[in-house]
């Protein structure tokens, strides 16, 4: 029956079938993408609409403390909103595999069970990269020109670094909910907590406690020190937390990560309860 | 192969969520190269059951081996030899049929090339070649289940767990899963079934355990089943209902038992043992009383009848919803 011979697998260490299962996890993940076109219109048409849309209707408007154009303010928080909301898209993609079954399948098979996490994690990482780009290009086009050289590139990744952080909690909500529709109504959560920061308003145009929260709201850090990094640190306030974004767009990602890593490795774990 | 020729065998499994017992102490021996069924009423712990045996869940208590090894301890390695269908283990819907099997492949550690080869092979196999590099999204029911077993099949497992593998197919689709698990056998696989068609499990099972309140409370052979509810029955359809009571009478008369009857189908049926003499005379004496008869004849006991009368349940498709994971 079987021609194929099965016997006498490749040799490699554990490191090696780690790195391979996550690979294949991830291809799984993008060939997804490659068979669902329409899909991927939507995940890079959507920030490219929100851009022209935030850019135009409420760059009309709008004005930054201390002046500066608005579109050196917003454009740096229209990416920051784009990773925080990729959570979202995180936990719909694990809900959606664990009650279809498929999750099941991966843990009943001999691959490196953490594969199956991290696979989810690098594959939302891509589409992240891809994100940024065409938001990037999208905001160039409308005429917003960054001159920070290359702190360019740590900004980009300061922005990473965020929805690396945000993809622990998507693992930890998407093992949590119950179906993903469940998942989808994250967003009636993810809107307000996104939106009470310095991401499309600087804190210091809001009422004094509202924008005491949205100063010290972990994105609004990114957001800020992205603004530097790009060159055009405009809108910033003198609290202490902004005097310090550079220092806490590393701190916060990072809290959430040492926070919410372990709930996500223990609800997957779990799942043998 | 293992060294007493069993593929499973599990003693006093418990598993409990929170004051409920899962399982209760549960033992199940299944032969290599044998179908072996697992019955039970919602909630009697099958599901249950089988997500230990195929490491899905940890247990709380007893000991399992499957092909050999624990599964406690040598998870990893039961893995490498287990295949799991049905309600637990799912295809990828966005992908083709081809790039499943090729992504599993991969991920059994085939490497590249001949996960390829054995993709190919096992679409042919499960006669899916035409439909290889079509979205599962289009698939059949009847193809997404051959596409699961084959799915399951990549490393031809010593032991496959078939969860309820006919559920919703139309008789062809399930025609021709039966075909498929016959070949698997025939190939040297071991299948453990769980199913609420209790004629599947008379048709593909060798064997079969009744499981009730987390614990085997029956497991023999079908036919042995069947034979603890009773030999053969006659068996009277008859056209009026007023004609019951005069049926019931003239089995009465031929039986070596007390008739019982069934209202609403119009059947009256008793125990017989001088079966062909019985119905002879049973038959004889209908038409000399005038009885107008639909139907009559012998019948031997079915699954139905042993599950009934060991759990006290009817079985799942006359009752509402599915067994959940508890």
């Amino acid at each position: 029956m079987t021609t194929v011979d099965l016997s006498g697998r490749p040799a490699h260490g554990r490191v090696y079938w780690v790195l391979a299962d996550c690979w294949n996890v991830v291809r799984r993940g993008l060939t997804h993408y490659q068979r669902q076109p329409a899909n991927i219109l939507w995940a890079l048409g959507f920030p490219i609409v929100s851009v022209l849309l935030y850019g135009y209707v409420f760059g009309s408007a709008m004005r930054v403390p201390g002046g500066g154009d608005y579109k050196d303010f917003l454009m740096p928080g229209m990416f920051v909103m784009s990773m925080a909301f990729g959570f979202i898209n995180t936990a719909t993609l694990v809900v959606h595999d664990s009650t279809k079954g498929v999750t099941d399948r991966f843990r009943s098979m001999p691959m490196a069970s953490s594969a199956v996490v991290a696979g989810r994690g690098v594959t939302d990482l891509v589409l992240a990269c891809a994100e940024l780009l065409i938001m990037m290009g999208t905001a160039f086009a409308m005429g917003w020109r960054p001159d920070g050289g290359w702190a360019f590139l740590a900004a980009f990744g300061l922005l990473l670094w965020l929805r690396i952080a945000l993809i622990w909690v998507g693992v930890w909500l998407g093992f949590l909910v119950p179906n993903p529709e469940a998942a989808g109504n994250l967003f009636a959560v993810a809107m307000p907590l996104t939106m009470i920061s310095s991401i499309f308003v600087a804190p210091q145009l809001m009422p004094d406690w509202l924008g005491f929260v949205a100063a010290w709201n972990p994105i609004s850090s990114t957001a800020a020190a992205t603004r530097e990094l790009f060159g055009t640190p405009v809108g910033g306030g003198d609290g202490w937390i902004e005097q310090h974004a550079l220092l806490m767009a590393w701190v916060w990602p990072l809290i959430l990560t040492v926070v919410f890593l372990p709930l996500a490795v223990r609800r997957f774990q779990k799942l043998s309860r | 192969m293992t060294d007493d020729g069993y593929a499973v065998r599990a003693e006093g499994l418990v598993k409990r969520y929170g004051e409920k017992r899962a399982l209760d102490g549960f033992d199940l021996t299944v032969r290599e190269g044998t179908v072996h069924g697992l019955l039970g009423p919602n909630g009697a712990g099958k599901t249950t059951a089988v997500r230990i045996l195929a490491t899905l869940l940890r247990l709380d208590g007893g000991r399992a081996t499957v092909a050999g090894l624990d599964v406690a301890r040598q998870a990893q390695e039961v893995r490498a030899r287990i295949g799991l269908t049905g309600q637990y283990a799912a295809v990828d819907e966005v992908l083709t049929g081809r790039q499943n099997l090729e992504m599993f492949g991969r991920l059994f550690h085939l490497g590249g090339r001949r996960a390829r080869l054995r993709a190919g092979e096992l679409l042919e196999q499960f006669r899916l070649t035409d439909a290889a590099d079509k979205g599962v999204g289009k698939y059949s029911g009847g193809m997404r289940r051959r596409l699961d077993l084959a799915a399951s099949m990549i490393l031809t497992p010593a032991v496959l767990f078939l969860d309820e593998p006919t559920t919703g197919l139309d008789p062809r689709s399930r025609g021709e899963v039966w075909d498929s698990v016959r070949d698997l056998v025939a190939g040297g696989t071991t299948v453990l079934l769980t199913t609420q068609y209790l004629d599947e499990a008379d048709r593909l099972a060798s064997r079969i355990t009744v499981l009730d309140q987390g614990r085997a409370i029956a497991d023999d052979t079908p036919d042995g089943l069947k034979n603890t509810v009773g030999g053969d029955r006659i068996e009277i359809v008859v056209a009026e209902r007023a004609d019951i009571p005069r049926a019931v009478k003239v089995l009465a008369r031929v039986a070596d038992g007390e008739p019982e009857t069934d209202e609403t189908e119009l059947r009256v049926h008793a125990p017989v043992a001088d079966r062909v003499a019985a119905l002879t005379e049973a038959a004889r004496t209908l038409q000399d009383e005038g009885i107008a008869a639909e139907d009559i004849g012998l019948r031997r006991p079915s699954l139905d009848d042993v599950f009934l009368r060991l759990t006290g349940h009817r079985t799942e498709r006359t009752e509402t919803g599915k067994e959940t994971a508890a």
